[in-house]
């Protein structure tokens, strides 16, 4: 009765056991890009693939072009209604540490890591292209100051990163693996970093 | 056994580190003005303050508290006069009251950053505090009244 009375949302069946996990689809190593023989769109192509990863509901939910983070396969707004707030954890009340924790709560299923917060409005992926991702990415300006090598190691190694491929149960996980991410990114990194091209989705 | 400061009192529980505050509050420590609500930190009712910063105690592990200074509705103030709790009574803010503690608390960690807020950023800090009886209209009244003219 209190789970509906208290929720704005459909109500969660009380079920002690979480559904089982959502395999994680695969990410394409360097080598399967081996029969592209120029370096540049072999580079590109290799970016396409990691926007697999950037572009998937795990991460881009909370690098929004807004100030509220997203929800679901669907990117639905965040319930409850917070916002970004002044340094992208939300505002006094209401900040991503009110509710999220350090690790997932798996009996209430809500998502949690260290960090856990909004990436910065500089940041933003959701509903970019492919091309608008890597100039953002390749950019200090709006990378957080990061050389490539920066951004390799932020994507190989950071805890928060980490979650996409461990985010609970119900959640389908980004595809691939982190260290896979991490591999494919240093092979884009050594065929010249180079972006695609606009039209490529 | 974990370390708890709670309402400036030193507590020592036996509690697996894992087992929400909440719990650890209500059922081993006996203080019960916090509320479980939804279970999924979706509602507030169980919002209570971690030096200082409100957190919903039904999804916070204990674990998370050790060392470090828990606040509920019994301590906000010890003789119930914080200017909230003052506020609430004279405007008869509760219908059935469930919510109001967490409502209460999450209230007082904003008057604690922001000593005059509007009623804009009264609803949209409170905006994870749900009350089904429908009392926002008296919640924000009491609010603009506890911060003052």
């Amino acid at each position: 009765m209190l789970v509906a009375a208290c929720s704005s949302r459909a109500p969660t069946p009380v079920d002690p056991a979480p559904p089982p996990a959502i395999p994680a689809a695969g990410l394409l190593a360097p080598a399967a890009f081996d029969s592209i023989a120029e370096r540049p769109p072999r580079s590109q192509a290799m970016f396409v693939e990691i926007t697999r990863v950037l572009t998937h509901a795990r991460c881009v939910n909370c690098h929004p072009a807004d100030d509220s983070p997203r929800q679901g396969d669907l990117h639905a707004l965040h319930d409850p209604p917070v916002e970004r707030g002044p340094a992208n954890h939300g505002i006094v009340a209401m900040q991503c540490q009110t509710c999220h924790q350090d690790r997932n709560v798996v009996l209430a299923r809500v998502p949690g890591a260290r960090g856990w917060k909004l990436a910065p409005l500089s940041m933003a992926w959701l509903g970019k292209s492919p091309a608008q991702i890597c100039a953002q990415l390749s950019d200090p300006e709006r990378n957080g100051g990061r050389t490539l090598a920066q951004v390799h190691e932020h994507l190989g190694h950071d805890a928060l990163v980490a979650w996409g491929w461990a985010p609970g149960a119900g959640r389908a996980p980004a595809p691939g693996s982190q260290a896979q991410l991490a591999t494919l990114f240093q092979a884009w990194i050594d065929t010249g970093a180079v972006c695609p091209q606009e039209n490529v989705k | 056994m974990i370390q708890l400061s709670v309402n400036g009192k030193a507590h020592e529980v036996d509690a697996d580190p894992e087992m929400p505050l909440l719990w650890v509050l209500r059922d081993l420590l006996g203080l019960t003005g916090t509320k479980y609500g939804c279970g999924e930190a979706l509602c507030g009712a169980c919002t209570v303050h971690l030096d200082g910063d409100p957190v919903r105690a039904c999804v916070t592990p204990v674990r998370r508290a050790a060392g470090r200074a828990v606040t509920t509705i019994e301590g906000l103030s010890p003789t119930g006069e914080h200017p909230l709790q003052k506020a609430w009574v004279e405007l008869g803010v509760p219908q059935c009251g469930f919510c109001q503690a967490g409502q209460i608390m999450s209230a007082a960690a904003l008057l604690a950053a922001n000593p005059r807020p509007s009623d804009d950023e009264i609803d949209r800090s409170l905006a994870g505090n749900l009350c089904r009886c429908g009392t926002y209209v008296r919640i924000r009244a009491a609010v603009r009244k506890a911060a003052g003219p």
